[in-house]
């Protein structure tokens, strides 16, 4: 990036990066179908798509993870092939992954010398940390163990590992789904810095309307081949999602909330302890859900959300009994079972491993939480009949895209497989639903319908807890919405009277709690 | 003989019971710290054990014996690589297959050398230092092998915590998806930390045909390659934990010979039990820090790894 201001002008001229017909088949599926796509020096190009439509495969042979059946590559006007992702480093291509490629137990200076191909000794390593970090504030602290960093720090690692060598072209998959609106804007002061010095970006997400803020130029993929190409500063957040769908999008309506009713879930001081050194204790935390109301509690993902759901769910039970109350009865010492009896139903954040048994079929899956409530078992006997139908109208009923109840539960893509769990569990019409991320990784259209079932839930007279990371949605959904940060839960606020920007403030942690047993106050960010 | 000269004899001896352990847990802790779970060892030090035995007993030179028995234990550690990391068998399943399959081919090869008595090392007696008074034989009077495993745990340290390969290492054993993702061979490099893992283990076994007790028997490391992978656990996966763990196995042996051929009339039996009762005792009282295994376990320990899945 320092070089660019040497860069003859001819080569000025010349695109950054040029894919022309690139073409990527998996068995079954034809992820990428003759895509070009042009990046110029200096630009913020947004890749839009939905879930499938090929976006993480395409920068995955950007970046030398995958190799493209066909078409070609040219780099800065020469075709080239980028044989690894090391060979990517070495021509000028740094990414900072969706999924961090962090190691937890190792240190920040450990994890970011495994990314670079001439780490050189430890120390020095350390100071040119520090001095990147300053220079383009990301503050980080180049020896601590990295299960110690918040999200947006660990995203700090990722971006500074690529700042370190120079990046002519920086990929960034969805950067923004884990971090505070605060801190996303943060973010987005470092990349318009890094593409004012001639780095280009191309910047995958979302959200919409972060990419019409951001970028000045988008791509749109869909079903592998490339629909349409935007300025998305021009276009609406609307326009631009039915230009990734290819259809109308059905925006979920709010019916104004009825009479709130009895309360049907009551948490009172409930604290939790944890061997885990990964874990986030519950402090006090108190709140209740009351019949025929959404409540939403945002946070950054690892303040305890987690614990929250496990300790909702019976999966962890707690030391008091009294601290969760479900429809009236303390089930604090309860299991899962036993709660589900009372009323309960949860999806949790993991869909495969939690929510569902991923080389189960459906059918097997929808008896596995559904049998408490439904007629699907008889004697100790499982009636596969009933099984087979009662997965047949929760695909049928959610839109659910499967190869019929014999799929397995991982054939499915994330937001399917998510429409499906939460249709077994809204069709046992559960008093209270506990739901934790539900439409993260979810595109447009299924999380429209995901939010419509929810909304519908609710004002059938259900109770309603939603724990997610995305503002937007929790802004969509809920009734009132409040803030767990470092295990402590803020005062809920009713929707209708608090702004994002307020929430996301007491997302960073500004709210009002006494210090901390070990004497730490809560920090303000 | 005085009290001294008893103590004196037994930290010598505690220092070679220990050795075959050290050599076998310090190649199974690399071994894991990539994520892989051999549970091998035994098969592999058995190998090794008979091989070194045949060559020594053949050439004369305990040297090859050595150099072949850990090349053997090396082949047989790479048969185990090929099962499980290209062929993505179940570790478990066959770590386990492995031993049995060492119990038998050792057996095989050791047919014609049943009750061939050998040598063993000689001691590096360090002229002064070795007549001292109760270290002086524990301390400078070993042979080389004892110093050489003794020499591997630091290195293996320095390895793991200081420099480059050892960072990588760790990497894949912490997160392999993530090191893929940054581009490293995360097969190769597992491969060739389970080589040597089996080399390691060869030079365990070929200590104890070789020196500890110069002569070939079937089944002849009696659950010692167990031992060393309850220890590399317990261990929480620290290179100086495990020899202290191996010491205070080799100790209660000792110990306990020391015990039975006092003529005190306890079964021999419960005798023989002992060392292994005390190394599993104190290695789950000092590893019941949850906090501590969570730390240092390699996150991808027994996970089959497949780079285009």
């Amino acid at each position: 990036m320092h070089s660019h201001a040497e860069t003859p002008p001819l080569e000025a001229a010349l695109p950054r990066l040029e894919l022309r017909g690139i073409t990527k088949r998996f068995p079954g599926c034809l992820a990428n179908d003759h895509v070009d796509l042009v990046l110029q020096p200096g630009e913020i190009h947004a890749l839009l798509g939905e879930n499938g439509a090929g976006k993480s495969t395409l920068v995955k042979m950007i970046y030398g993870v995958l190799h493209p059946d066909g078409g070609t590559l040219l780099w800065q006007g020469r075709e080239t092939v980028v044989p690894d992702p090391a060979g990517a480093r070495r021509l000028g291509i740094g990414m900072v992954f969706q999924h961090f490629s962090l190691f937890d137990t190792l240190t920040v200076t450990e994890n970011i010398a495994l990314g670079l191909d001439n780490a050189g000794p430890m120390d020095a390593l350390a100071t040119r940390i520090r001095t990147v970090s300053e220079r383009y504030g990301l503050a980080l602290d180049p020896d601590r163990h990295v299960f110690h960093l918040s999200v947006g720090e660990r995203q700090r690692v990722e971006i500074v590992r690529c700042l370190l060598q120079d990046p002519k072209l920086l990929i960034m998959d969805e950067p923004t789904s884990v971090l505070t609106p605060q801190e996303a804007t943060k973010l987005f002061e470092t990349l318009r810095r890094l593409a004012a010095e001639g780095c280009t970006i191309l910047y995958i997400s979302h959200k919409l309307e972060e990419i019409r803020a951001l970028c000045s130029r988008a791509t749109v993929l869909r079903a592998g081949k490339v629909v349409g190409a935007c300025d998305p500063r021009q276009e609406t957040a609307r326009g631009l999602a039915e230009m990734m769908m290819g259809a109308e999008l059905a925006m979920p309506e709010r019916p104004p909330q009825i009479e709130s009713g009895k309360a049907r879930l009551t948490v009172r001081h409930l604290s939790t302890t944890s061997d885990n050194p990964f874990a986030t204790n519950l402090k006090d935390v108190s709140f209740e859900v009351r019949a025929g109301e959404i409540l939403g509690i945002a946070g950054v993902a690892g303040n305890g959300q987690a614990e929250l759901m496990a300790a909702l769910s019976g999966e962890v039970l707690v030391a008091d009994a009294n601290s969760v109350v479900i429809e009236g009865v303390a089930a604090g010492l309860l299991g899962p079972r036993a709660r589900r009896a009372l009323g309960l139903a949860f999806v949790p954040e993991e869909r495969l491993g939690r929510g569902a048994v991923p080389e189960l079929s459906l059918s097997e899956n929808a008896l596995l939480s559904g049998y408490a409530r439904e007629p699907l078992v008889r004697g100790g006997m499982v009636h596969f009949g009933r099984a087979r139908a009662y997965a047949e109208t929760i695909i049928k009923g959610f839109n659910v895209v499967a190869h019929g109840h014999r799929a397995e539960a991982r054939s499915l893509s994330g937001g399917n497989l998510q429409k499906f769990i939460i249709g077994r569990e809204i069709l046992q019409r559960p008093q209270l639903l506990v739901v934790g991320q539900p439409t993260w990784g979810v595109d447009a259209g299924a999380a429209a319908a995901i939010h419509k079932a929810l909304i519908a839930l609710a004002r059938s007279g259900a109770a309603v807890l939603v724990i997610s990371q995305d503002l937007d949605e929790l802004f969509v959904l809920s009734d009132r919405i409040s803030v767990l940060f470092h295990g402590r839960l803020s005062d809920s606020r009713p929707t209708h009277e608090t702004t994002v920007e307020r929430i996301g403030l007491l997302m960073g942690g500004l709210f009002s709690t006494p210090p901390d047993e070990d004497g730490e106050i809560v920090r303000a960010v | 003989m005085s009290d001294f000269a008893v103590v004196g004899s037994i930290l010598a001896a505690m220092f070679a019971a220990a050795t075959p352990l050290l050599f076998a847990a310090l190649g199974e802790l690399v071994v894991e710290k990539s994520g892989v779970l051999n549970l091998g060892v035994e098969g592999m030090m058995l190998v090794g054990a008979v091989c070194g035995f045949a060559v020594t007993v053949q050439t004369g030179s305990a040297t090859a014996g050595f150099v072949v028995a850990a090349l053997a234990g090396a082949a047989t550690g790479s048969l185990f690589a090929v099962l499980t990391l290209f062929l993505l068998a179940n570790q478990v399943a066959t770590g386990l297959a492995l031993t049995l399959f060492g119990v038998g081919l050792s057996a095989l090869i050791g047919q014609g050398f049943v009750g061939i008595p050998l040598e063993g090392l000689p001691k590096l007696n360090i002229p002064g230092l070795s007549d001292l008074p109760v270290v002086g034989q524990a301390l400078f009077g070993q042979d080389v092998m004892v110093y050489l495993a003794i020499a591997a745990v630091p290195l293996v340290h320095l390895f793991l915590y200081r420099s480059r390969a050892g960072l990588v290492l760790r990497a894949v054993g912490e997160n392999h998806t993530a090191a893929h993702a940054l581009g490293y061979k995360v097969l190769r490099i597992r491969f060739l930390a389970v080589m040597f893992g089996g080399a390691m283990a060869g030079l365990g076994g070929a200590f104890l045909s070789m020196d500890y007790t110069p002569m070939w028997a079937e089944n002849m490391t009696s659950g010692r390659g167990w031992i060393a992978l309850a220890l590399v656990v317990f261990a929480t996966w620290k290179p100086v934990r495990v020899m202290l763990g191996a010491w205070l196995f080799g100790g209660v042996t000792i110990l306990q010979l020391h015990v039975q051929g006092m003529g005190i009339d306890v079964p021999s039996q419960l005798l023989s039990m002992l060392p292994y009762l005390a190394t599993v005792l104190v290695l789950v009282m000092i590893s019941r820090d949850v906090a501590r295994i969570r730390l240092n376990a390699p996150a991808c320990l027994g996970k089959l790894f497949h780079p285009d899945a």
